[in-house]
This record gives C-alpha cells, sequence and structure tokens, in this order.
C-alpha cells in the first residue's frame, strides 16, 4: 500500500473540509475584523440537526441519498438561522466597541451554543446510522472511498460557487467593496447591515454542510466536536491569510494534507517516540512555522495594507 | 425651488463643535460653491448632509423633506451622492466594479449599461483601465472614477469635496471642465473648494466659511470682485 497517496487522499478530504470551514472565519473577518470563535460551533449545530434527521429517517424505506439530502436540507436553514441570529443579537450592538469586547463574546457565544446542543442531545454522541454502503476505488495503490470522493466534490464545487458569488455578482462586489472600506460602501447606497448579515448566513449555511461532511466522515456527531475543528479551521484561514478567500481555501487543504502526512509519517520521524496521535500538535508546528516567516500569512497582505 | 436647505446647521464632535449654526441654500439646477480654509469646517458640513455624522432631523431639508439623521445608503436612494474627500475608490476593486457600485441602488440594467458608456466617453482614461484595480490608477484618475462613481447613482444633488485636491494644474483644470459638464446635464452641485477662485468662477452662488461660521455669501460674480475674498482667499492684496 502506498502510505504517502493514502495520507494524500485523507488529507485532502478532511482539508476540503477545513476550507469551506475556514471560509466562514474569513468572510466574517474581512467584513468586520471579527474572529468569530462561535464558527466552529455552528459547524456542530449543522451536523448534530442533520444526525438528528439522517437518524429519524434511517429506519424508512427512503433512498440513503435522499436521507442524506434531507438531514443537509434541514442543518442549512438552522445554522443560517444561528449565524443570522449571533451577528444580530451579540456582535452588532457591539459594532463601535474596542475589539476585545466582540471577542470575548465571541467565545461566550461559544460556550453557549455547546451547552444548548449538550442540553438538547445529551453529552453521548450521535452515530451516523449504517445506510452508505462503502464504496471504495482503488488508484495507484491507495482506496479512496464513495464519502471521500463525495467530501471533496462537494467542497469544490461549494468553494466554486462562492468564489462566483464574491467575483461575479453585485452583491459579491458589495461584500469586497464593504469590507474595504464601509464608510464609503454606505455612500455608495449599500446597506452594510444587511451585508453583514448575509455574510454570516452564507458562512453558516458553508459551516452546515461541513459539519454534515465531518460527521459522515468520522461517522460520529457530538455537542463538543465544533471546538478542536473550528480551530484548526481557524488556523487555515491565518496560515492562508485571514480575510483572504482564496488563502483559506489554501490553508484549509494544506493544513489537511500536512495534518494527514504528519500522522502518516510522525512515528517514522520520531523513531516511534510520537505516534500519529500527536498529528494535532503536527498541524499547528507547520502553522507557526509559517507564521513566523509569512506572519500575514500565505497569501495575506501586509498588515496595514488595508484600504 | 431650494434643493438643499441648511438650518443653523450645527455639528460637533464629541463636544467640541465644529459647525456652529450654518444657513445654506442650494437651489435646483445651480452650482453654489462653499470655500474656507483648512479646517474651516467644510468636510463637516458635507459629511453632515451625506448622514455620515448625526444631527437633528430639521437642520437638513432635502426636496423640502428634513433628513438630518438618514442614513447614507437611503439618501443616494433619495439621490444624494457624495464625493468624498480624498476619493475612497476601492482600491482593490477594478475601475469598471467601482463604476458598477456607483450604480447599486439602481435596478435598470439596461440604463446603468447605457450610463457606463456615458462615463467612459466622459473619461477615456477610465475605459482604457476598465479592468485594472482602481488602486493602481494616479491621483487624477482616482478622482475622475469617484466623480464617475457618483454620477452612475444619477444623482439630482452631487457632493464634491475638494476634487482638486493634490492634483496638478492641468488636471484641476480638466476636472473642473468635467464638473462644469456635469452641471450642465442638469445635476445640482455642492462644490467644497480650499482653490476659491476657480471654485468662483464655476459656481453661480458662493459661501465662504471660516471656524465653522459663514462669514460671507452672494453670488460668486460678487464674491470674486469682494475686496475681502480678494484679500483672503485669492491671494491678492488690494
Ligand atoms: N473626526 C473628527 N474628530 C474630531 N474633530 C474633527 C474630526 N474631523 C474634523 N475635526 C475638526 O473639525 C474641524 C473642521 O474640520 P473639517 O470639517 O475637516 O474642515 P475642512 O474640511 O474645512 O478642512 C477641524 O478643527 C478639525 O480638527
Ligand atoms: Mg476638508
Amino acid at each position: 500500500m502506498d502510505i504517502f497517496l493514502q495520507q494524500v487522499i485523507n488529507g485532502l478530504t478532511l482539508g476540503s473540509v477545513y476550507a469551506i470551514v475556514a471560509l466562514g472565519y474569513t468572510m466574517v473577518y474581512g467584513i468586520i475584523q471579527l474572529i468569530n470563535f462561535a464558527h466552529g460551533e455552528v459547524v456542530m449545530l449543522g451536523a448534530m440537526v442533520a444526525f438528528s434527521v439522517i437518524g429519524a429517517l434511517a429506519g424508512t424505506t427512503l433512498p440513503p441519498l435522499v436521507i442524506v439530502l434531507a438531514g443537509v436540507l434541514a442543518a442549512i436553514p438552522a445554522c443560517m438561522l444561528v449565524g443570522y441570529a449571533m451577528e444580530r443579537v451579540a456582535y452588532r450592538p457591539l459594532r463601535g466597541a474596542p475589539r476585545l469586547a466582540p471577542l470575548i463574546t465571541a467565545i461566550g457565544i461559544s460556550i453557549i451554543l455547546q451547552h444548548v446542543a449538550m442540553l438538547v442531545w445529551s453529552r453521548s454522541p450521535l452515530a451516523f446510522p449504517q445506510i452508505i454502503p462503502l464504496v471504495r476505488f482503488y488508484i495507484g495503490g491507495a482506496i479512496i472511498t464513495g464519502v471521500q470522493i463525495a467530501i471533496i466534490l462537494t467542497s469544490f464545487m461549494m468553494m466554486g460557487a462562492l468564489t462566483l458569488l464574491v467575483y461575479r455578482t453585485k452583491l459579491g462586489i458589495a461584500m469586497r467593496a464593504t469590507s474595504q472600506n464601509p464608510h464609503v460602501a454606505g455612500l455608495m447606497g449599500i446597506d452594510i447591515d444587511r451585508i453583514i448579515s448575509f455574510t454570516f448566513i452564507v458562512g453558516a449555511a458553508l459551516a452546515a454542510v461541513a459539519g454534515v461532511m465531518v460527521g459522515t466522515y468520522y461517522g460520529i456527531a457530538h455537542y463538543s466536536m465544533g471546538s478542536l475543528l473550528g480551530m484548526k479551521a481557524f488556523s487555515a484561514a491565518v496560515l492562508g491569510g485571514i480575510g483572504n478567500l482564496a488563502g483559506a481555501m489554501l490553508g484549509g487543504i494544506l493544513l489537511g494534507v500536512v495534518e494527514a502526512l504528519g500522522a502518516g509519517y510522525i512515528g517514522d520521524l520520531t523513531n516511534n517516540v510520537f505516534g500519529s496521535n500527536y498529528q494535532d500538535v503536527f498541524a499547528f508546528m507547520v502553522l507557526i512555522a509559517v507564521l513566523v516567516f509569512r506572519p500575514s500569512g500565505l497569501l495575506g497582505e501586509r498588515v496595514g495594507d488595508r484600504a | 425651488m431650494k434643493l438643499l436647505e441648511l438650518t443653523r446647521l450645527e455639528v460637533a464632535y464629541g463636544g467640541i463643535k465644529a459647525v456652529k449654526g450654518i444657513d445654506l441654500n442650494v437651489p435646483k439646477g445651480e452650482l453654489v460653491c462653499l470655500i474656507g480654509t483648512n479646517g474651516a469646517g467644510k468636510t463637516t458640513t458635507l459629511k453632515a448632509i451625506a448622514g455620515l455624522l448625526p444631527v437633528p432631523p430639521d437642520a437638513i431639508r432635502y426636496e423640502g423633506e428634513p433628513i438630518g439623521g438618514v442614513r447614507p445608503f437611503e439618501l443616494v436612494r433619495r439621490g444624494l451622492a457624495l464625493v468624498p474627500e480624498g476619493r475612497g475608490v476601492f482600491g482593490q476593486l477594478t475601475v469598471a466594479e467601482n463604476l458598477a457600485m456607483g450604480a447599486y441602488v439602481r435596478n435598470d440594467a439596461a440604463a446603468v449599461r447605457q450610463d457606463l458608456e456615458r462615463a467612459y466617453a466622459l473619461f477615456p482614461r477610465l475605459a482604457e483601465r476598465r479592468a485594472q484595480s482602481a488602486g493602481t490608477l494616479s491621483g487624477g484618475e482616482q478622482q475622475m472614477l469617484a466623480i464617475g462613481r457618483a454620477l452612475m447613482s444619477r444623482p439630482k444633488l452631487l457632493l464634491l469635496d475638494e476634487p482638486s485636491m493634490g492634483l496638478a494644474p492641468l488636471l484641476v483644470q480638466k476636472i473642473f471642465e468635467t464638473i462644469l459638464a456635469v452641471a450642465k446635464e442638469g445635476v445640482t452641485i455642492l462644490l467644497v473648494e480650499q482653490n476659491a477662485r476657480l471654485a468662483l468662477e464655476v459656481s453661480s452662488h458662493g459661501y465662504v466659511m471660516e471656524t465653522g461660521l459663514i462669514t460671507l455669501s452672494g453670488p460668486a460674480r460678487e464674491l470674486l470682485d469682494d475686496p475681502k475674498v480678494r484679500a483672503a482667499y485669492l491671494g491678492e492684496s488690494d
């Protein structure tokens, strides 16, 4: 078996999920310079809502694809609502406040959402029902599963759609204009509040799908799954250059691949002192190393370049 | 008919008054200028009109309606556009995208496309650079873009804040020709300038502002001949 290729495939799968989540962090940062620490919890809520629906439908005669789709279609509006509400209720009143205030609030929202999820779904994880037949393809000594292909394809399609939205539509241009200079954007007749709401809603929709993907991949969803995932996706956004869409995509995929390769080789590299359970450490070491040499991230502008 | 009417307008920054109760009228279809030295309160006045600073509703009337405190994006919809001091182009957006943002409030796509062609005809430099990011343009080109962008909203009232600032004399000439051309098309303009002579030469009416107060006003021709104006703003001694 080709370990290298296998780890690249595994890394690409997780990395595309990181990329989708990282986009949510980077879009919000780009527009209001807030690190929305509660974004990981939106991913978690997406997974939980979808798993509840999928679990309820698992006993029916519906085809598996329809069941999963129903889960996704329930998760998306639920997450959009949460994303919209958190900005409206928690962040908007703090728009003019010192930057630390919304940041602390974000951490608070994250804790609240985790606990609400714990109350609703309990501490025990939800398992993904055995409804999807395991499909494997062999390529060059490695295996890629049907779920992996679905995750990678879905992620890349969403990245493409988001890029089109941001660079080809009037609304997308207005988002970029607002992120560069909200005062002047207001002078153009752009309703800044609506653009900010829209940004949160789009990020939350992406997070919902990411939650379903990562839950399906691991076969499990639980109330605290958003923390580490959110942390990694945020790191991916920083790695690529926070505020930069292409950077979030690149950073996410890179982080996923580096992490998987680290997990695959860290035992050999360290004479088995460290096992693959150290893969998280490996990913963050790469992040730190990159930031030492490029503090603004791989594709980020120099700090202070912002209009 | 008065398109814009300021009545005892006061604007303060945290308790310190920058504009101390001014009266100013802009009749429909005319070009009116507001001149004065640096720090007089001209930018503050324009910002207040455009909805960027809090003021009591009745201090500013537009088309007869009180608009003090109305938010900027709503005023654009009602035909009031500000070209801010320092231009405020979106540096990372292309020239074409900047112009598209000027037309953000409009839904008549076909007419917007026509206006875009008119803007490019008015400023051929912008047409050549339509796919370039605005940050790469020269100061004069950015000023043209800022004016062109404001025109894309089809404003009834155009507020211009020091369009000649930092530009070479030849470009200043070109910018003023453009302003005159825009005024001839029927757009009402309130022009803020430090270049008092040029501003008064193109205007029908002028206001002189000093430390937050209007100290002189009248037909632009008369102000040009006024000895006080000549001494203080046109660099002449009598
Ligand atoms: N954001 C601000 N905060 C506090 N004071 C300000 C601010 N902007 C302008 N001022 C003050 O208000 C006065 C008028 O400024 P401004 O309207 O910019 O004048 P002008 O445009 O005529 O040069 C000045 O004394 C200036 O220092
Ligand atoms: Mg000024």
